[in-house]
């Protein structure tokens, strides 16, 4: 049951050959037996069981739809009414939402049932998972190493077949490059796309929510079902959701293919350049045509990332005071007193860095050379994706320099763990959707990921294009040794 | 550009994070790292470039001033560190 992809197991759901409880408690076995991975922060298998027993009642009345009684992973930051969500921190620790996200309230309502809260970098701050209060995660294809981040709980579920899908946030990459790290498919949707509703913001102006899958296929399941307008995030479109699986299957003769020169050089690891090389070529023999194309500018998106992002973090974690909900310092003597110890104990080193940074980035005499001049980099960025799209349909490249690399390796130096989302952040900074699907492994096994980057709103032709290689393809079939 | 003690330390301030003197030196050599990291920034000449605030450039919509949220106080307060007769509880500010 736990090998099957979301579409799979819908299907058999829909033929009643067992019913959403029995796969649950499939599922909740795993994560039981599996609990050295670290994936997840809370699972209540009370809750989650009752979820699945309505499923079935549902199903059994013929009112099932695609998801009714799939199991899904939630990342532990999105608020789910009733349920411990934490955002990987001690500051929320205590902290029972009291409504859901409009992601969970969707999915819900589809049918899915919760499978737990997942793992992640505290506020989604991270590349490795390493900077959770909750512990590091462990990659399944090798525990030594991490699984990516800040998703990184969501990915090693999946990959470890301890949940058919989870959800994840991608601010810099937080999606993909954890897909990238444990072998599966992940979607960061156009910014706007899925509502933020209820999602604990860390950068406001590129935070977006999105799936994290064995298939492209399983994307567009879900896609199809936390998509769509959402009068209560300001900044959600109101666009027409597509079905993303009614193009899964459309040719791709004809397509132009951009390969940015700039992601091909120094620092990219060659056995990645190799096998990203290779998936180039598969979409050739699909009828593809690849042309070279330019992004001047993105060498400078981490350096404009870590100005803006930590900026709007200083802002948005600003409310965690201590007075309304979360934790609380037991000791102070006033109320400033108060605000700065329960933050000093309830944030961890690598939130309290980017805090300070975008506190002095923000700052009286330094915000027109810091601020100012990140948002204007961040257009010269988007204008570049721009006009590399007016010859080309989709960008591809990797997703991340290197693969997954070992716990503790890079957590003493925050730089070199910034770098880790070189290939990522551009796109974040543009708006636009991009996925990592896994292309092939390295020398020791560990898996990569290729990166697809679509133009606003482009979804479907993403998952499109990314379906039609995993039917060429089989990298996305593997399972780690050991969760078989 | 690298920060001192003296200005972590007013950071520290700003962004309401007690922080002792040792975190205070290892958060200038950190912070400073990342400045030097950001400040590659000036090798793009940006004059004239019109900032972007972010990616949905159509503008943010306007909506009816009605209220379209239910009275959660008691749900809320239930989750509160300190609550009473409906009014989160703090420390004493005004004398």
């Amino acid at each position: 049951m736990f090998e099957k992809t979301v579409a799979e197991l819908s299907r058999a759901l829909g033929r009643k050959e067992f019913s959403s409880a029995e796969l649950t408690t499939v599922f909740l076995e795993r994560i039981s037996r599996y609990q050295n991975l670290n994936a997840f922060i809370t699972v209540d298998p009370e809750r989650s069981l009752a979820q699945a027993k309505a499923a079935d009642v549902r199903i059994a009345r013929g009112e099932g739809g695609a998801l009714t009684g799939i199991p899904v992973a939630q990342k532990d930051i999105f608020c789910a009414d009733g349920w411990l969500t934490t955002c990987g921190s001690k500051i929320l620790s205590n902290f029972t939402a009291p409504y859901d996200a409009t992601v969970i309230d969707k999915l819900n309502r589809a049918g899915a049932v919760c499978l737990g809260k997942t793992n992640m970098d505290e506020f989604a701050m991270g590349s490795s998972n390493e900077t959770s209060y909750y512990g590091v995660v462990k990659n399944p294809w090798n525990p030594e190493t991490v699984p990516g981040g800040s998703s990184g709980g969501s990915a090693a579920a999946v990959a470890a077949r301890l949940a058919p899908a989870a959800t994840g946030t991608d601010t810099g990459g937080s999606i993909r490059q954890p897909a990238a790290l444990t072998g599966l498919s992940g979607l960061k949707p156009s910014y706007g796309r899925v509502s933020r509703y209820g999602m604990i913001a860390f950068a406001s102006s590129l935070d977006q929510g999105g799936p994290l899958c064995r298939t492209a296929e399983d994307c567009a399941w879900l896609l199809n079902a936390m998509a769509g307008f959402d009068a209560r995030d300001s900044t959600s479109v109101d666009a027409p959701v597509p079905d993303y699986t009614k193009t899964l299957d459309q040719k791709i003769e004809g397509l132009r293919i951009g390969l940015p020169k700039e992601y091909f050089g120094e620092g990219l690891n060659p056995e990645i350049a190799q096998v990203i090389q290779a998936a180039i070529g598969e979409f050739k023999q699909l009828g593809a045509q690849v042309l070279e194309v330019s992004l001047p500018n993105s060498q400078l998106a981490i350096p404009c990332y870590y100005v803006l992002a930590p900026a709007e973090a200083s802002s948005n974690l600003s409310r965690y005071d201590g007075a309304r909900y979360g934790f609380r310092a037991s000791d102070y003597k006033d109320l400033l007193d108060m605000y700065c110890k329960t933050r000093a104990e309830g944030f961890g080193p690598e939130v309290k860095r980017r805090i300070m940074i975008g506190t002095y980035a923000l700052s009286a005499g330094y915000y027109d050379a810091y601020y100012l001049k990140a948002q204007q980099l961040r257009r010269l960025i988007a204008e570049d994706f721009r006009r590399a799209f007016e010859v080309c349909d989709v960008i591809m490249g990797p997703t991340s320099p290197s693969t997954a690399f070992k716990i503790g390796e890079k957590t003493d130096d925050p730089v070199a763990m910034y770098l880790n989302d070189i290939y990522t952040v551009p796109i974040n900074l543009a708006g636009l959707p991009g996925m990592s699907v896994p292309a092939g492994f390295d020398a020791r096994g560990l898996p990569i990921g290729l990166q697809l980057i679509g133009k606003y709103f482009d979804e479907a032709r993403l998952l499109n294009v990314a379906h039609r290689y995993q039917q060429v393809t089989d990298w996305h079939q593997r399972t780690p040794k050991g969760f078989s | 550009m690298s920060l001192d003690r003296e200005q972590v330390r007013k950071m520290a301030h700003l962004a309401r994070l007690t922080i002792t003197e040792q975190e205070a030196a290892s958060y200038a050599e950190t912070l400073s790292r990342i400045l030097v990291l950001i400040e590659q920034m000036n090798a793009v000449d940006t004059t004239g470039v019109a900032p972007m605030a972010h990616p949905n450039e159509s503008g943010l919509r306007l909506r009816e001033d009605t209220v379209t949220e239910p009275n959660l106080r008691e749900k809320f307060q239930k989750i509160a560190p300190s609550v009473e007769a409906g009014l989160y509880l703090v420390p004493k500010v005004i004398e």
